[in-house]
C-alpha cells in the first residue's frame, strides 16, 4: 500500500499536512514544532499545496487567525509547542466554545520557568480543560495516522470541535524512524471535503459569531459542548475502524498491552510507553503478571472503558510526564477517577518522570515494576506521589 | 418567553438571525422623547445620519416619524437640528408629559 | 456605481447596524459605525474586539448586525479578521467563492492602542486586504472608564483620578494614527462622525485600496467624558476646530490635512465642555492647561510641517486638496 521511509516525527506531520492540503494555516515558530510549519511553508512556496499560509506575529494571533479562518468556512490547521500553546490558551477555549473544527499538531514540550525546550506533557495537560479533543501518539507513525483521524473526528457533524494531536518533542519530533505513508489519493478520500456550517463568508446569510452570553444561556452552551465532546469517543472508534481499512493499522481509545489477567498495571503516555513495553515483556517472561495501558484519547477521557481494561489489576502505577504542583499528576487523577467511579479500589501510586526531557530508560520502568511487586505482596503503598530519576 | 434548552440551541452561540436586535425594545430607556415638528423640517436628514440608534425613519429620502421602539431619547437629533428660521424641527419633551 | 455621498441618496440604503442595540443613549460609537457601514457599497465581513460596541450589539440571543460578524477576544480583532480574509483568498483560489467581499475590524482605543496593538501591527505588515476602524473614546469605557494610552493628558479616569497630588493622566496620549502611517500601508486616516462626508469618503478610500487600511475615529462617550447625552456630534466638531483631533489622511504615504479651521480655537474650548477635565480649570492648574495647549500645538504643527513638505514635493498647493 503505502511507501516506507525513514523520517523524523516533524517531517511526518509536515507530510501529513501536505496530504491534507488545508485551506488556511496560521502559525508561529517555536521549538520543537517549528520544522513542521517550516517544511509546510516550502510546500506552499513550491505550489504543492494551495493553502493560504498566515505567518502571524505570535501564537495568540495564530489561533485567532485560525478561529477567523475556520468560522469563515474552511479547513484550518496549525502547529505549536509549549509556550506557544500557553500563549494560545485564551483562544483555545474560544475555538472550542465556537465549535470550530481546527486541527493542531502539538509537539509536547516543557513549560518555563526555567525555560526548557525538551519534551514533557505539561503543555498538553495544561490545555486539558480547553475543550479540545486530544489524541496522544507514541511515535511518528501514530502521530501521522492520528492527524488524519483527528480531522475526521473534529469535523464530524455531531462534534464540530477542535482537536490536537500530541507527540513528544525531540524524542519523536527529531528522531528518525521508519514509517509508512499512505498514498495522497487515499488520504484525500479518507478526509473528504470540508463541510462548512454557518460560514461567515456566506454574505447572503449573515451570522453573528461570539456574542455576549449572560447567565440565562451560558451554562446551556457549556452543557451542549460537554455532550459534543463526549460523542467523540464513539466517533473516534468509528473513524479508527475506517482508518484500519485503508492502513491496516488498528487504533482504539487506548492501547492495552498484555493487560489481560495483569495484577500489576502501569499507565504510560506517548513515547515512554514504547520503552516500557519491552520491560513488561521481561517481567512476563519471569512469570510476573504485569501489563501496560497507553492512553490515546485523553479528551474526552474514556473512564468506563479504561476502568474495565484495568479491572483486574490490584496495583496500578500511573506515570505522569507533567505535574500538578500540590496535587497528583493529571493522568493519575483521571485513572483514579475512572477506578473509583467503577467501584474498584486498586492500590494506586503516581510517578512523576521525564520532566524537561529527562530520559526515561528501561531501568526506570524496571525499578518501578519491581517496587509494584513489593506493594502487591505487602498490600501497602508508601508515598503515593514520587519523582523518579531525580538526584538527591 | 420560554427560553430554549441546551439541545435546542444553535451550536457555539451562533446567532443566525441577522439584525434580530430590532425585536428588542430600547425605547423604554427614554427619559425624554424627541418630537418632530414637520413644518419646521427642512429635510436635511442630519437627525438621521447622527442618530446612534437608527431611530429616524426615512422613506424616499424624506424623514418620517421617530422609531420610538428603539429611540433612547439621547437628544443628539434635537441638538443637531438646524430647523427653519430659528425654529427647531425636533424638540425634546419629558416622558410622561 | 457607488451611492453618491449625499444624505438623500444614502438614506435609501439599509442600515446594517439595527436599532435595539444597547449602547448608552447618545454614544458616539454607533453613530460612527452606522456611517462606516453606510459608506460601503460592497459586502462586508466584520470582526470586533471586545469592548462596548461588541458587548452592547450582541447580547444573546440578539444581534444588531446585518453583516457577517465575529468577536473572539479583546486583543485580536486584526488577527481574527486576517484569518477570515485568508480563508476568502483560499476559497477564491479554489473557485469556491467568486463574490467581491471586503473585510473590516472594529476596536475601541483599549483594544487597538493597547492590548491589540501587536495583533494590529502584525496584520498590517502582512498586508491583508482589510480596513481596521478604531473608535477612540479615550479610555476603557466598557469596564468603567480606566485610562488607556489614548486617554488625553490631564483627563480624570478611574485609574488616573484627579487627586491632590496627581491631577488626572500625567502622560500625553499615544499618536496611533501616525504609528499606523509608519507601517507604510496604502491608506491611513483620522476623522469624526460629525464630519460624516469626510468619514464616509475615507471609508470608501480605505475599502478601495487593495491591502490594509486604518481609520481612527473620535467617538465621544458621555459616561466617561462627563458630558450630556445630546452633544456627541458637537464635541467632535470642537475637537476638530481646536485641533485636538485633526482630520487628515495618508494616501500611499502622502499626508493631507483635510480640515484646517479658519480660526484655530484654544484647546480649552474642548476641555471645558467635559467633566473629565473639570479639575484642570481650578486656579492652581494653569500650568496643566498650558501643557495641554502645548501638546495640541506640537502635534498640529508637526502635522502641518509634514503636509507642507509633501505639498512641496508633489508640486501641489496644500489648499488644492
Amino acid at each position: 500500500m503505502g511507501k516506507k521511509l525513514a523520517i523524523t516525527g516533524n517531517q511526518a506531520l509536515a507530510e501529513a499536512m501536505r496530504q491534507i492540503n488545508p485551506d488556511v494555516c496560521a502559525a508561529y515558530p517555536i521549538t520543537p514544532s517549528t520544522e513542521i510549519m517550516q517544511r509546510f511553508a516550502s510546500f506552499v512556496s513550491d505550489g504543492v499545496v494551495d493553502t493560504e499560509l498566515v505567518t502571524v506575529e505570535s501564537e495568540h494571533s495564530a489561533m485567532s487567525a485560525c478561529i477567523g479562518a475556520s468560522a469563515a468556512g474552511g479547513r484550518v490547521m496549525t502547529a505549536t509547542s509549549s509556550q506557544g500553546l500557553a500563549l494560545m490558551w485564551e483562544m483555545l477555549h474560544i475555538a472550542s466554545g465556537m465549535r470550530l473544527p481546527i486541527a493542531m499538531t502539538l509537539v509536547n514540550r516543557a513549560l518555563s520557568a526555567p525555560i526548557n525546550i525538551h519534551g514533557d506533557h505539561s503543555d498538553g495537560m495544561g490545555s486539558r480543560d480547553c475543550g479540545w479533543i486530544q489524541l496522544y501518539s507514541e511515535n511518528a507513525q501514530e502521530a501521522y495516522d492520528n492527524i488524519f483521524q483527528a480531522v475526521r473526528i473534529a469535523e464530524h457533524e455531531d462534534i464540530r470541535l477542535p482537536a490536537m494531536v500530541c507527540m513528544d518533542g525531540f524524542i519523536i519530533s527529531h528522531s528518525i524512524e521508519s514509517m509508512e505513508f499512505l498514498p495522497d489519493e487515499v488520504i484525500r478520500d479518507f478526509i473528504g471535503e470540508f463541510k462548512p456550517k454557518y460560514p461567515l463568508l456566506d454574505v447572503d446569510k449573515p451570522v453573528t459569531y461570539g456574542p455576549l452570553v449572560l447567565p440565562d444561556f451560558y451554562i446551556e452552551f457549556k452543557r451542549a459542548q460537554h455532550e459534543a465532546i463526549n460523542k467523540a469517543k464513539k466517533v473516534t472508534l468509528e473513524v479508527a475502524r475506517e482508518f484500519e481499512k485503508i492502513s491496516g493499522r488498528s487504533y482504539g481509545l487506548f492501547e492495552p498491552y498484555r493487560l489481560d489477567d495483569a495484577e500489576i498495571a502501569i499507565v504510560l503516555l506517548n513515547s515512554a510507553a514504547g520503552t516500557a513495553k519491552d520491560v513488561v515483556d521481561d517481567f512476563r517472561n519471569k512469570g510476573i503478571r504485569v501489563g501496560l495501558l497507553k492512553p490515546r484519547l485523553f479528551r474526552p477521557f474514556p473512564y468506563e472503558e479504561i476502568a474495565e481494561a484495568l479491572g483486574d489489576a490490584k496495583v496500578i502505577c500511573v506515570f505522569d510526564r507533567a505535574d500538578s504542583f500540590g496535587g497528583f499528576g493529571p493522568m493519575y487523577m483521571e485513572i483514579a477517577s475512572a477506578m473509583m467511579a467503577a467501584g474498584s479500589s486498586p492500590l494506586m501510586v503516581n510517578k512523576i518522570y521525564g520532566l524537561g526531557g529527562r530520559d526515561f530508560m528501561p531501568e526506570d520502568a524496571e525499578a518501578v515494576i519491581k517496587e509494584m511487586t513489593g506493594i502487591l505482596d505487602t498490600g501497602k503503598t508508601g508515598t503515593l506521589k514520587e519523582y523518579i530519576g531525580v538526584r538527591e | 418567553m420560554k427560553l430554549k434548552g441546551w439541545k435546542e440551541l444553535e451550536i457555539g452561540a451562533i446567532i443566525p438571525e441577522a439584525g434580530n436586535a430590532e425585536q428588542y425594545n430600547t425605547g423604554s430607556w427614554r427619559a425624554s422623547r424627541p418630537q418632530w415638528i414637520e413644518e419646521n423640517c427642512i429635510q436635511c436628514l442630519f437627525c438621521w445620519i447622527y442618530c446612534p440608534d437608527s431611530s429616524v425613519t426615512v422613506k424616499d429620502s424624506k424623514r418620517g416619524e421617530f422609531d420610538y421602539g428603539h429611540c433612547k431619547g439621547c437628544g443628539v437629533c434635537a441638538h443637531e437640528c438646524p430647523g427653519k428660521k430659528g425654529k427647531k424641527a425636533i424638540v425634546m419633551v419629558e416622558e410622561g408629559n | 456605481m457607488s451611492t453618491p455621498l449625499r444624505l438623500k441618496e444614502l438614506s435609501k440604503k439599509e442600515d446594517l447596524l439595527t436599532g435595539g442595540h444597547r449602547m448608552c443613549a447618545g454614544c458616539g460609537a454607533p453613530i460612527a459605525i452606522r456611517q462606516v457601514l453606510l459608506a460601503a457599497d460592497v459586502p462586508l465581513v466584520a470582526a470586533n474586539a471586545t469592548g462596548c460596541l461588541e458587548v452592547s450589539t450582541t447580547i444573546y440571543p440578539y444581534t444588531a448586525w446585518k453583516i457577517p460578524w465575529i468577536h473572539s477576544a479583546f486583543e485580536n480583532a486584526a488577527a481574527t479578521i486576517s484569518g477570515v480574509e485568508a480563508m476568502y483568498k483560499a476559497l477564491k483560489k479554489k473557485g469556491k467563492i467568486d463574490r467581491k467581499i471586503k473585510f473590516i475590524a472594529f476596536g475601541g482605543d483599549g483594544g487597538t492602542y493597547d492590548i491589540g496593538l501587536q495583533s494590529l501591527s502584525g496584520a498590517m505588515e502582512r498586508g491583508h486586504d482589510m480596513v481596521y476602524i478604531c473608535y477612540d473614546n479615550g479610555a476603557y469605557m466598557n469596564t468603567g472608564i480606566q485610562r488607556s494610552s489614548a486617554t488625553p493628558f490631564g483627563a480624570n479616569t478611574t485609574t488616573c483620578p484627579a487627586g491632590r497630588v496627581i491631577h488626572g493622566k500625567p502622560q500625553k496620549r499615544k499618536n496611533l494614527t501616525r504609528i499606523m502611517a509608519a507601517h507604510d500601508i496604502p491608506y491611513v486616516a483620522q476623522t469624526t462622525p460629525a464630519h460624516w462626508r469626510d468619514l464616509m469618503t475615507k471609508v470608501r478610500k480605505a475599502l478601495e485600496v487593495d491591502g490594509p487600511a486604518f481609520i481612527n475615529i473620535l467617538a465621544p462617550c458621555n459616561r466617561g467624558w462627563r458630558t450630556p447625552t445630546n452633544n456627541a456630534i458637537e464635541l467632535c466638531r470642537i475637537a476638530a476646530d481646536t485641533c485636538f483631533w485633526p482630520l487628515y489622511e495618508y494616501e500611499n504615504g502622502k499626508l493631507t490635512v483635510n480640515y484646517k479651521p479658519k480660526e484655530k480655537k484654544p484647546v480649552t474650548d474642548f476641555l471645558k465642555t467635559q467633566g473629565r477635565f473639570k479639575h484642570l480649570f481650578s486656579p492652581d492648574s494653569k500650568d496643566l492647561l498650558k501643557q495641554a495647549q502645548e501638546n495640541t500645538d506640537h502635534e498640529w504643527d508637526k502635522l502641518l510641517r509634514e503636509a507642507a513638505c509633501w505639498a512641496e514635493e508633489t508640486g501641489t498647493t496644500e489648499e488644492g486638496k
